[in-house]
């Protein structure tokens, strides 16, 4: 291959699939950390239980790849893991978000706890 | 649906997510914070259903009817003082359920376009091995976590000459086993590294003691999160990245206020050991001649009606006795005689962080009288009973004056600045740092025996 050629491949790429994958995912997660950095500061220390519980329901997002991998019509061994997957972290979902509900549900202030 | 539409879709269950962690700020705007969480959830799910390649809709209903079945039973029936087990058990599920994931796409990469069986992608190789490495030490290490907060495995640390050492070679193992994997695509390898990181989950817990566990879970819900970001990278999906690295920030922040409230380095919690029986033999031959000064529910009674001011400093022994109904009671009747009562909460209080917050918010104290240390610290001097129900070494001035104590430096409430310092206590033990605590021998502090619920109780009675 010419190098013509290859830094014609390269325009190409660039032109048609934007920039590397992976440069893009490193983007998205450095951005993501300073946005976690400066929301988790901001959160109350009298709620860093119901903090625990809500993204431990939230980390369970990858039952988007355990659904995928669940997916396909057809049986195969990656299905099984697929499927067990999807069970677990439907278990965190459920049971996360409901534990911070439950949580939640009592911080009371003094207007609404004299009423219970 | 099209690629377009379902980015789109992730993109705004993403902002749900942090929109989620944002109402967290105030107890006011926290529940529809949850919601957010439950809404951007539901989207996410939805929009993977709704993919091409997502078919097998019976298999997936069923996944999630028994998942969601036992999610919900689970997190109903559990009671509060529980809540540190049960959020380390659920982290173990992620963890398993990332390693899944990585060996699903793993054996089938082409259902995620990462290339074929026994030919991927060099970068996706990178990110699936450290997302299954990630997420087996996630699974063992908060099953090891789980035993210890439940009491099923020993809350002692578990020490070994050259433990460390070993850590760091199982550690370094995985790395080149990764790095071999990306360049031989060996399926032996894939289950060498999964192996590996299952035994290292285990080997990094053992070593810490049952009061750092508020660290380990914290640490271990981090883990989880950079466990999902792994798995983000190899499946090129935007929306677990940005979740991964919520999660991820979150509990390396929960863990280094812990850290802080201890005044003990990240790396001190996490090479273990601490809390051991040579501490505790050392600070038991110090205090043969000196008295304490006992008294009855009764006495604790009439000081406190007497009293302006009562400020309630509760620790894990109050979770332990699930003694949180009894003491707002207690609390309620002093209010009811014109006495102030004020809640002081230390950062390490308890076995996760925010616990004992949750405890008095099931026993409806309002949030308004629930202080943290910072806010509180300075009004002990103008208090005149500090009662202390079920925590130690949080209130142990040693911490600002004697150097060589294990817990020198550690920000502590200053309960013997008040005027009376009511020690609810079973046995004149150490604490979990293993230290004498000088409160109980003061002028001005009587101690408390028994259970303290049984305690919080009495004093109720007395004061009808």
């Amino acid at each position: 291959m010419s190098l013509t050629d290859t830094s014609q491949k390269a325009v190409d790429m660039a032109v048609h699939t934007g920039i590397d994958p992976l440069l893009f995912g490193i983007t998205v997660l450095v951005l993501a950390c300073f946005i976690g950095y400066y929301v988790v500061w901001s959160v109350t220390p009298a709620l860093h239980s119901p903090l625990m519980g809500v993204t431990n329901a939230i980390s369970s997002v990858i039952v988007v790849g355990a659904l995928i991998a669940a997916g396909p019509a057809e049986s195969n061994f990656a299905q099984i893991m697929g499927f067990l997957a999807v069970i677990l972290a439907s278990v965190n979902i459920f049971g996360g978000f409901i534990v911070t509900e439950r949580m939640l549900a009592m911080f009371k202030g003094k207007k609404k706890g004299a009423g219970k | 649906m099209s690629a377009t539409m379902s980015s789109l879709l992730y993109l705004v269950s993403g902002v749900l997510f942090i929109l989620a962690l944002r109402g967290l700020s105030s107890p006011e705007t926290a529940r529809r914070g949850n919601r957010f969480g439950m809404a951007g959830m539901l989207i996410a799910v939805t929009t993977t259903l709704a993919l091409p390649q997502v078919e097998s809709y019976g298999l997936i209903v069923l996944a999630i009817t028994i998942g969601g079945g036992i999610g919900t039973v689970l997190a109903l029936r559990i009671q509060m003082t529980a809540l540190p087990q049960l959020v380390a058990a659920f982290h173990s599920l992620v963890g398993l359920a990332a390693c899944f994931v990585a060996t699903a796409a793993y054996f089938n990469p082409e259902a995620y376009g990462i290339g074929a069986r026994g030919a991927i992608s060099m970068g996706s190789l990178i990110e699936m091995g450290l997302g299954l490495a990630i997420g087996a030490i996630t699974f063992t290490g908060s099953i090891i976590a789980f035993g210890k907060l439940q009491g099923i495995v020993s809350g002692k640390p578990v020490t070994f000459t050259g433990q460390h050492m070993l850590n760091l070679v199982i550690g370094l193992g995985l790395l080149a086993a990764i790095a071999m994997l990306v360049m031989t695509n060996d399926d032996a390898l894939f289950w060498a590294i999964f192996a590996a990181a299952l035994v290292l989950g285990i080997l990094i817990i053992i070593p810490i003691g049952g009061a750092d566990m508020p660290v380990v879970v914290s640490m271990l819900n981090s883990y989880s999160g950079w466990a999902a970001c792994g798995i983000g990278f190899t499946l090129g999906n935007p929306l677990l990245i940005i979740t991964g690295a919520l999660v991820g920030a979150s509990g390396a922040i929960l863990s280094y206020i812990m850290c802080k409230g201890m005044n003990r380095s990240f790396f001190n919690v996490i090479l273990g050991g601490f809390g051991g029986d040579d501490a505790v033999a050392a600070a038991s031959s110090s205090d043969g001649d000196k008295t304490v000064k006992q008294g009855s529910a009764e006495d604790a009674a009439f000081i406190m009606e007497n009293a302006d001011s009562v400020v309630i400093v509760p620790g894990y022994g109050m979770a332990v006795a699930q003694a949180q109904h009894a003491l707002r009671e207690m609390g309620d009747m002093l209010k009811a005689r014109g006495v102030t009562v004020r809640y002081a909460i230390h950062p390490v209080a308890g076995r996760m962080p925010g616990h004992m917050n949750v405890l008095l918010a099931e026993a409806n104290v309002p949030y308004e009288d629930v202080l943290e240390l910072e806010e509180i610290n300075r009004d002990f001097a103008q208090t005149d009973v500090a009662f202390v129900i079920g925590a130690n070494d949080v209130t142990n001035p040693a911490a600002k004056t004697d150097p060589s104590s294990p817990i020198y430096g550690m920000p502590i409430l200053d309960v013997e600045l008040a005027k009376t310092v009511l020690f609810i206590k079973r046995s004149m033990a150490s604490g979990y740092a293993g230290v004498q605590n000088d409160v109980f021998f003061r002028d001005n502090t009587m101690m408390l025996f028994g259970d303290a619920k049984k305690m919080c109780e009495e004093v109720v009675q007395s004061l009808d």
